[in-house]
C-alpha cells in the first residue's frame, strides 16, 4: 500500500480543477439555497448554457472566446429570468420542479440530433480552448515538489478557477453582510414578514437567482475549458446534486462553506477510490478476492461517501462551518 | 366601564419613549358625534373602504359595503370566528386581492397595490401567527424593518461606505425601540429563541422601524399570558399616544373594552355594528352574532315547546328541500369558513 501516492493523488483531486469547478457551482447554489432559500435543482442547466455558448461561439462559429463567455453569462441571466418570472411568485417547491426540468430540457436540446451541426450532439464540441491555452504561463509539471503536482494545463485551469472562486466569495461576502443580504436571509426565513416590511420580495429573489446563475455559468465555462471538451453528460442532474453535497458538507449560508466543502468532498472521493483500488490489486491484496474484486472496488467510494454523508447529517447537520444553534431553532 | 380618560400616560415600558406624546383627546372628541351605525362617516378618516367583496368559491368571506377608520385613535375590529376579520386585514394590506371594491389610505387608492408598496406608504401590519425571522438576531430583525435603506440596493450593497452611516442610525433607532419594548437584553439572540410573547413584542417593535402612520395588529394578544398582556396593552396605547393610528383584530373582550376608542364588529363578512366599546357591547346585533339569537332562551326540558318548534322547522326544511332565507338562528358552525379567524 503506497500511502504517499494515495495521499498525493487525493490531494491533487481535492485542490484540482474539478474541485474548483464544483466550488464555483456550489457558491452559486449557496446564494440561491443557503441565503435566499430558493431550491434551485437546475444548477447544471446554468452551467450548460454558459459552457455551450462559449464552446459553440469558438468551435462552431469561429468567434472570440471572450465574446462567447460574455454571451454565455448573459444567457444565464436570461435563463434566470425565464425560470423566475413564472415560479418565484409561487411556493418554493415549484422552482425546484421547474429548474430540474429546465436543466434536463437544456441538456437534451444541446445533445439532440437536429442541432448536431451547432452543438455536436452527444459527442459535443472540442478544440475551443486555444485562446485560453495561449494565456497559460506554466510549463512543465507544477505543484509542491514531493507532495503534489499537476500538468501545466490543469494547473492553469485550477489557478483561474480558484481565483474566480475567490472573487465570487468576496462578492458573496460583501453582499451578504449588507442590508441587501439581510433582506435575502429574511426572505429565506419568512417572505411574508419581509413583504409586510415594505420589501419587494419578488425582485430580491430574482436578483438572487440571477447572481447565483451567473456564478453557475462561470462554473460551466470552466468545466468545458478544464476538459478541453464539452458534451451533454457533463451537465446531468448528478452535477447539481454533487454541487449540493459540496455545499452541505461545507455548511450552507457560510461564505467559505463551498470552498472547504469541495476540497473535503473531492479529497475523500478520490482517496476512497485510490484506497480501494490499491487494496484489491496485486497478487496478495489487502482485501481478499472473495470479499471484493477490483471491479467492485471502484464503486465502493460512493458507498462510503454516502455513509459519510449520513453520519455528517446526523452528527453535524450544519456542515463544517455551520452554526449548530441555528439548526436547533428548527427543532423547537 | 372605565371613565373616559383623556390623555393617558404610556404605561409599561413607555418610560424610555423619547417621542412626544400627542394629545388624543381631540381625535376622541371628534368621534363623539359619529353615529353608532355600520359604515358611519368619520370626521378625519385615514382608511376608507368601499364595496369590498372577497369570495372563496361559493363562500363570501368579506362583503363590506362601507367602512372608515378614524385617524389618531385605536380602532378594534372584532367578530366571531370566521367573520372575515383577518381576510379583511389581508385585503386592506395587499396580501390578498378582493373580487371587487376600492379602498384608500390617506386619500390614495390602494386598489391593486402590492403588499410591499402598501407597507412603504405607511400602513404596516403584524400577523396573527407571529412571523419573526428565526435565524436572524433580534437586532437584525429590527434593522430589516427600516425603510429606504441604500444598502438594500444590489449595486450599492457591495460597498459599505454607501450604507454604513444609515445603518448606524438604524441601529440606534432599533436599540431605542428594543429598550422600549423590553427586548434590549435579547439584542444579540436569535429571534427564533424568543418566547411567544417576546415575539409579539418584537413584531410590534419591528413594524415601528418603518415609522408607520397606521399600525395594523392582527390578534396581538393571541397566546400571550395575562401578565404580559398588561404590558402589551400599554405598548398598544403608547402607539396611539405618539400620534399613530392603530387598527387591531382581537378576540379578547377585556382588551377591546380597555383600549379601543372605537369598535367595528364584523359577522359573516359584513360590518354589523360600530361604536364606542360600551355601546357596541350592548348592541343586540352583536350579542346575537356572538351568542346566536336564541342565546337567552331556555332550551332545557321545561321549554319542550320551543324545542319541538325548532325541530318542526328543521323537519319542514328537510322535507321542503328549500333552505329558508338567511335566518340567523342557524348556528355559526354551519359556515364552512370557520378556519379563517
Amino acid at each position: 500500500m503506497d500511502w504517499h501516492s494515495i495521499f498525493s493523488q487525493a490531494l491533487q483531486q481535492g485542490l484540482g480543477p474539478v474541485a474548483a469547478v464544483y466550488c464555483l457551482a456550489a457558491i452559486g447554489l449557496n446564494v440561491h439555497f443557503g441565503y435566499t432559500g430558493l431550491l434551485n435543482f437546475g444548477q447544471a442547466g446554468f452551467m450548460a448554457v454558459a459552457g455551450y455558448a462559449m464552446s459553440a461561439f469558438v468551435a462552431t462559429w469561429g468567434l472570440s472566446f471572450w465574446l462567447g463567455s460574455l454571451v454565455g453569462l448573459v444567457l444565464c441571466a436570461v435563463l434566470a429570468l425565464l425560470l423566475g418570472v413564472p415560479t418565484l411568485r409561487l411556493r418554493a417547491d415549484y422552482l425546484a420542479i421547474v429548474t430540474i426540468a429546465a436543466a434536463e430540457i437544456i441538456r437534451q436540446t444541446v445533445g439532440s440530433v437536429s442541432l448536431l451541426k451547432y452543438f455536436g450532439g452527444q459527442d459535443g464540441l472540442q478544440s475551443f480552448n486555444a485562446t485560453f491555452n495561449d494565456l497559460n504561463p506554466f510549463t512543465g509539471s507544477v505543484g509542491i515538489p514531493g507532495v503534489v503536482s499537476w500538468r501545466p494545463y490543469d494547473f492553469w485551469t485550477l489557478v483561474v478557477c480558484w481565483v474566480l472562486a475567490a472573487l465570487c466569495c468576496l462578492v458573496v461576502w460583501a453582499l451578504m453582510r449588507s442590508p441587501w443580504g439581510r433582506v435575502l436571509k429574511g426572505i429565506r426565513e419568512d417572505e411574508d414578514a419581509v413583504r409586510s416590511l415594505g420589501k419587494n420580495v419578488y425582485a430580491y429573489k430574482m436578483q438572487s437567482l440571477m447572481i447565483g446563475g451567473l456564478i453557475g455559468g462561470l462554473a460551466g465555462i470552466m468545466s468545458a475549458l478544464q476538459h478541453s471538451a464539452i458534451n451533454p453528460s457533463f451537465f446531468a442532474t448528478d452535477t447539481t446534486f454533487f454541487a449540493y453535497t459540496v455545499l452541505l458538507v461545507g455548511g450552507a449560508a457560510r461564505v467559505l462553506g463551498p470552498v472547504v466543502g469541495t476540497i473535503v468532498f473531492w479529497f475523500l472521493l478520490s482517496f476512497l477510490d485510490l484506497f480501494f483500488g490499491e487494496a484489491t490489486s496485486g497478487t496478495n491484496p489487502l482485501i481478499p478476492d472473495w470479499l471484493m474484486d477490483s471491479n467492485q472496488a471502484s464503486l465502493m467510494r460512493f458507498v462510503f461517501m454516502g455513509l459519510a454523508l449520513m453520519l455528517l447529517m446526523v452528527y453535524r447537520p450544519q456542515g463544517i462551518f455551520g452554526d449548530r444553534r441555528e439548526l436547533a431553532l428548527d427543532a423547537r | 366601564m372605565p371613565a373616559d380618560r383623556t390623555s393617558s400616560p404610556a404605561p409599561g415600558g413607555g418610560g424610555a419613549t423619547s417621542t412626544a406624546v400627542v394629545d388624543v383627546s381631540a381625535a376622541r372628541a371628534a368621534l363623539r358625534d359619529v353615529p353608532h351605525e355600520p359604515g358611519a362617516p368619520k370626521p378625519d378618516p385615514i382608511v376608507v373602504a368601499d364595496g369590498i367583496r372577497r369570495t372563496f368559491g361559493g363562500l363570501t368571506a368579506v362583503d363590506v359595503a362601507h367602512v372608515e377608520i378614524q385617524r389618531g385613535v385605536i380602532t378594534g375590529l372584532i367578530g366571531p370566528n370566521g367573520a372575515g376579520k383577518t381576510t379583511f386585514f389581508n385585503l386592506l394590506t395587499g396580501f390578498d386581492r378582493p373580487d371587487q371594491g376600492d379602498w384608500s389610505f390617506n386619500g390614495k387608492s390602494l386598489k391593486g397595490v402590492p403588499a410591499y408598496r402598501v407597507a412603504r406608504s405607511g400602513m404596516v401590519r403584524t400577523f396573527q401567527l407571529t412571523k419573526v425571522l428565526s435565524k436572524l438576531t433580534v437586532l437584525e430583525n429590527m434593522r430589516v424593518g427600516a425603510t429606504g435603506q441604500q444598502g438594500e440596493r444590489l449595486l450599492r450593497a457591495m460597498f459599505a461606505p454607501f450604507w454604513r452611516g444609515q445603518e448606524r442610525a438604524n441601529t440606534e433607532k432599533a436599540d431605542a425601540l428594543l429598550d422600549r419594548f423590553l427586548l434590549i437584553k435579547k439584542r444579540e439572540d436569535f429571534a427564533g429563541s424568543l418566547s411567544g410573547g417576546q415575539r409579539k413584542l418584537l413584531e410590534m417593535a419591528r413594524a415601528l422601524m418603518a415609522d408607520p402612520e397606521l399600525v395594523m395588529l392582527d390578534e396581538p394578544m393571541a397566546g400571550v399570558n395575562p401578565a404580559l398582556k398588561q404590558s402589551l396593552l400599554g405598548h398598544v396605547k403608547s402607539l396611539r399616544d405618539e400620534g399613530r393610528t392603530v387598527l387591531f383584530v382581537e378576540h379578547d373582550m377585556d382588551m377591546v373594552r380597555d383600549i379601543s376608542d372605537w369598535v367595528i364588529v364584523m359577522a359573516q363578512g359584513q360590518v354589523i355594528a360600530e361604536g364606542p366599546p360600551h355601546s357596541v357591547m350592548g348592541d343586540q346585533r352583536v350579542i346575537d352574532a356572538y351568542l346566536g339569537s336564541h342565546h337567552d332562551q331556555d332550551l332545557s326540558v321545561e321549554s319542550v315547546d320551543l324545542e319541538n318548534q325548532i325541530l318542526a322547522e328543521v323537519e319542514a326544511e328537510i322535507a321542503g328541500g328549500q333552505p329558508p332565507a338567511a335566518d340567523e338562528q342557524a348556528e355559526p358552525a354551519a359556515t364552512p369558513g370557520d378556519q379563517r379567524g
